[in-house]
């Protein structure tokens, strides 16, 4: 091929990926893309992937730090596989080149390739000289040494000429991909709006990364990605943590009561803490406690004293917060407990995601102890699911664990903003100043909910605690009778809930061979996994469950109407020992991984193919 | 401020307007009914309506205090006493808080909250109910236990130091420490109206005999017979003079405190030091709060109250100067700010 003959392909959707040393820079290179293919109207998907180690040993696999991003018309997922991945030393080749689909394309950083770095990642010869590439379509540029001419050209020292080489890379990726030079340079100037002459280098290197790959006679093929066909509205692109942050903030002033954050940092559920930290324009009360016992403690405070009380956290905190979870159901007060969740058991996968939190949101706790428990089930779902655990929560008046996890909660995408107004409304029972029939523990007939009388509030004296109270009245009691009462109220309110949920939807025909069942974050995989079937003219359905305590009240009709169930998730079957709990009466089959990473589409479909095949 | 912003009374409350209907269920003779009846004193003395008093405890015999005060009141659960009493005043700066708790609570499970509490100097007032044992689980030693004491769980004898609580108090950076004792109903009253004008986490350590698990372990300071001169009462602005013909003072020695007579090698009142509660550095209130039988009396009163920003008053700051300043007014201006796009 010569120059200005390069081929245009046009595909529904490409994955590409940024890999570099910890530090290289990636993480920025593919959040500029993926804004800049949002803003040109793709759908996208993104994830950032990154080890535990702030600055792993330079040029090892260890440190490695990736970013992928999913562009498309219709996007689901991060992808399965990379169509393009750019490496910018060895290091990051090894770690991702079992993403890269065959006959992809590999970007290089041909100035990393030194025996030093190949050794240190841990490959004998040059990956470049040795047979192992030969499926891939490999473009070696001198990213660094490019990289660093335009920047001391540009009259930077010596010292920061190296840091802009991803922008190089970006600017590469930007040609295969006809990203508009004009829209990354914008985004790039406000990103270093604060240093112009960084700002300007780095745009500069970006042009001249563009200009690079236009040039050379490597790049086979440019790709063009059709725009999505998305529900009219302004759009922005969103984080599952920073989701979950406004999420909460809506709830909060939707229901007129200031939020309060107890919080402690921890991965992958910081970013949520951090979020909510810069909202004090908005009232929002955030406090960095001592450990994850304070974190929610003060929420529980703040929840006695009118606070829409939220504390974050992920599994370990979780551990942690156990007892005084309990705490909030005895007292019968509102709160949020965000539970982001990770590799476990003990500290596990801090930086990978899992679902197996489940059964110790469900149980985790002394004594009879059930909150209301919803799982979000995409980045951008994290704001309604938010929004919808503070709402049930203050009207129902008891914790609500709002589960999400890395893979979501750090993940992104479009995002369809919302006007607060148009959120469903939110009205805690709050009683009334020298209200003469107030008693602590008087319930709502429909909900089972008992009032929120706030502190300061004249007439309204009375005390709550973890011990045992007595129906209606509150004092203290250890009554055989009003024990056994107290904790099947604690548990009909919670079942009660149910009356208020939309009912469970059903993806693809109501009834057929294989119902396919996930919860939480995996939707994206099941959902194209379940579309593909449809595709090929299967009897495939899909329930997705957002809602897992209480459950749908549809869900077992659902049940009934498949000949095969099979439950889908990231542990060895929690969810599907629930669902042996509550509806005993079905065949649940499991398909589970428990990797630490995201369900791929392939996977799926081939297991799901399977259970249709068996008889 | 605190002092200056928590809405008063109209018409002026008595102790039976804070006595709750609950039968109080500690044993005859405990301390903490003292203690009860001074907080119900003081409460009309303080002057807040109500229901703008927030009593908060943990576990254990002292934490079943809310239950019997008439005003808003947490039950909540061992050791985290402060946690939640710091939610409830940073979300409403307008109420009265009050934490109870005894040693094991707030000096043991609770401990690691209780320092950091008094760091960030959130405006609460601690009642710690020092009785150097576990009552509520009959009798195992606590971290406030002397060295050596023979309990349940030291059969042999304790091999722990225990806790100065003032020490770490003021390690801690606390503004406000107070000592009393519950034979002395007075004192009790006035170190507890002096913690609610103070601005910050105000301690007072209660030295509170436990009758049946630890019966006596203060009374060799607590006596009453004996008790002018084991104990200096501190106040504010006066010289430290003790004992039961006032002729015994505290005079900055060389080494430290000393304790002097006057009339004796010369030594007059003027050689006496002249406690200061507010004085920032806190190297004497160290000094004082150290002071222990037989070579000293023990200090009692408020022995440190020093001005100091509380946590809720400095994030009460950032919001309004946050709202002020800030673009961002409502959820629609943040859902709207930064890269956005019409489709």
């Amino acid at each position: 091929m010569t120059k200005g003959k390069i081929e245009v392909i046009e595909k529904d959707s490409v994955v590409v990926k940024f890999a570099g040393d910890c530090g290289d820079g990636m993480q920025l290179s593919g959040t500029l893309f993926s804004d800049t293919s949002a803003m040109s109207g793709n759908d996208l998907s993104t994830f950032p992937d990154y080890p535990a180690e702030i600055r792993a040993p330079h040029n090892t696999v260890a440190g490695v730090s990736g970013y992928q991003v999913h562009i498309g018309k219709e996007i689901h997922t991060i992808g399965d596989k990379c169509d393009v991945l750019v490496a910018m030393n060895p290091a990051s080749l090894k770690a991702n080149l079992h993403v890269v689909k065959m006959g992809g394309t590999i970007i290089v950083d041909v100035d990393t390739f030194v025996p030093k770095a190949f050794e240190k990642a841990g490959c004998n010869v040059n990956p470049l000289e040795d047979a192992s590439l030969s499926s891939y379509n490999v473009i070696k540029a001198p990213i660094s040494s490019a990289a660093k001419q335009i920047a001391l050209d540009n009259g930077l020292e010596l010292r920061d000429a190296d840091r802009s080489k991803n922008m190089y890379a970006l600017g590469m990726v930007a040609f295969i991909f006809d990203r508009d030079l004009t829209l990354l340079s914008n985004q790039i100037a406000a990103k270093f709006k604060k240093n112009v002459k960084i700002s300007d280098v780095n745009i500069a290197v970006l042009k001249a990364g563009y200009i690079y790959a236009e040039s050379i006679e490597a790049v086979e093929s440019r790709f063009h990605i059709p725009t999505a066909k998305l529900e009219k509205g302004r759009y922005r692109n969103i984080s599952g943590n920073i989701a979950t942050a406004w999420g909460l903030l809506a709830a909060s002033e939707r229901s007129g009561r200031p939020l309060f954050l107890g919080s402690y940092p921890i991965t992958p559920a910081t970013d949520i803490l951090v979020e909510l930290a810069k909202h004090k324009s908005l009232n929002a009360r955030v406090m960095q406690c001592e450990d994850e016992i304070a974190g929610i403690c003060s929420s529980i405070g703040a929840s006695y004293a009118g606070s829409m009380a939220v504390t974050s956290t992920s599994g370990p905190g979780l551990s942690l917060k156990s007892e005084a979870i309990g705490l909030a159901v005895m007292t019968e007060l509102p709160v949020v407990i965000v539970d982001v969740q990770r590799g476990g058991p003990s500290t596990g996968l801090p930086t990978k995601s899992e679902q197996a939190d489940l059964l110790q949101v469900l149980y985790g706790r002394n004594g009879a102890c059930p909150c209301i428990v919803v799982a979000a089930t995409s980045p951008s779902d994290c704001f309604e699911s938010a929004y919808m655990a503070a709402k049930l929560s203050m009207e129902h008046m008891t914790p609500t664990i709002l589960m999400t996890d890395g893979y979501i909660g750090q993940g992104s995408e479009l995002f369809r903003i919302p006007k607060v107004a148009d959120m469903p409304s939110i009205t805690p029972p709050i009683a009334e100043k020298n209200d003469p029939n107030y008693k602590p523990y008087r319930r709502d007939d429909k909900t089972l909910a008992r009032k929120w009388a706030i502190p300061g509030t004249q007439g309204l004296e009375h005390r709550v605690g973890g011990l045992e109270k007595s129906d209606v009245f509150g004092a203290v009691s250890t009554d055989p009778n009003n024990h056994e009462k107290m904790v099947y109220f604690r548990n009909e309110k919670v079942q009660r809930v149910a009356d208020y949920l939309p009912n469970q939807e059903v993806i693809g025909d109501e009834s057929g061979d294989l119902l396919v069942v996930s919860w939480g974050g995996t939707k994206g995989q099941t959902y194209v996994a379940v579309k593909e079937l449809q595709k090929q003219g299967k009897k495939v359905s899909l329930a997705h469950f957002k809602y897992i305590m209480p459950l749908p009240k549809n869900t077992a009709d659902i049940f009934a109407k498949f000949k095969k169930i099979v439950v889908c998730e990231l542990n060895d079957g929690q969810f599907a020992d629930y669902l042996r709990i509550v509806y005993p009466k079905f065949v649940y089959h499991k398909y589970n991984k428990i990797k630490g990473i995201p369900f791929t589409t392939v996977e799926l479909v081939n297991a799901f193919n399977q259970y249709l095949k068996e008889e | 401020m605190s002092y200056n912003i928590i809405e008063r009374s109209d018409v002026p409350l008595t102790k039976e307007d804070f006595a709750s209907d609950q039968m109080v269920k500690w044993c005859p003779g405990c301390g903490s009914h003292a203690i009860l009846a001074s907080l119900e004193n003081v409460f009309p003395k303080i002057g807040y309506k109500r229901e703008n008093f927030c009593v908060i405890s943990g576990i254990g015999c002292a934490s079943r205090f809310p239950y019997y005060v008439n005003t808003f009141g947490f039950h909540g659960i061992h050791g985290r006493a402060t946690p939640i009493a710091t939610g409830v005043r940073v979300s409403n700066r307008h109420l009265s808080v009050w934490v109870t708790a005894g040693d094991g609570d707030l000096m043991a499970i609770g401990g690691n909250h209780f320092i950091h509490t008094i760091r960030r100097n959130v405006d609460l007032n601690i009642l710690l109910f020092n009785n150097q044992i576990y009552g509520l689980t009959k009798g195992q030693y606590s971290p406030t236990t002397p060295f050596g004491q023979i309990t349940k769980t030291s059969p042999y004898g304790t091999i722990e130091k225990p806790f100065a609580v003032g020490k770490l108090v003021l390690a801690a950076q606390g503004s406000f420490f107070a000592r009393a004792l519950d034979n002395n109903p007075k004192l009790m009253v006035d170190v507890m109206f002096e913690a609610a004008k103070h601005d910050g986490t105000s301690v007072i350590e209660i030295l509170q005999n436990c009758v049946i698990f630890n019966d006596g372990a203060h009374k060799e300071i607590a006596d009453r017979t004996t008790a002018a001169d084991k104990q200096l009462i501190l106040k504010h602005g006066e010289p430290m003079i003790f004992g039961k013909d006032r002729n015994k003072g505290i005079r900055l020695g060389a080494k430290g405190l000393e304790v002097v007579t006057i009339g004796e090698n010369n030594i007059t009142e003027k050689d006496l030091l002249v406690h200061d509660m507010t004085q920032e550095d806190s190297g004497i209130h160290n000094m004082l709060v150290d002071m222990k039988l037989p070579h000293y009396p023990m200090a009692f009163g408020v022995i440190r109250s020093v001005p100091s920003p509380t946590y809720d008053e400095l994030l009460e700051d950032q919001i309004k100067s946050a709202q002020k300043n800030s673009p961002i007014k409502c959820v629609d201006d943040l859902l709207n700010s930064g890269d956005t796009w019409e489709i």
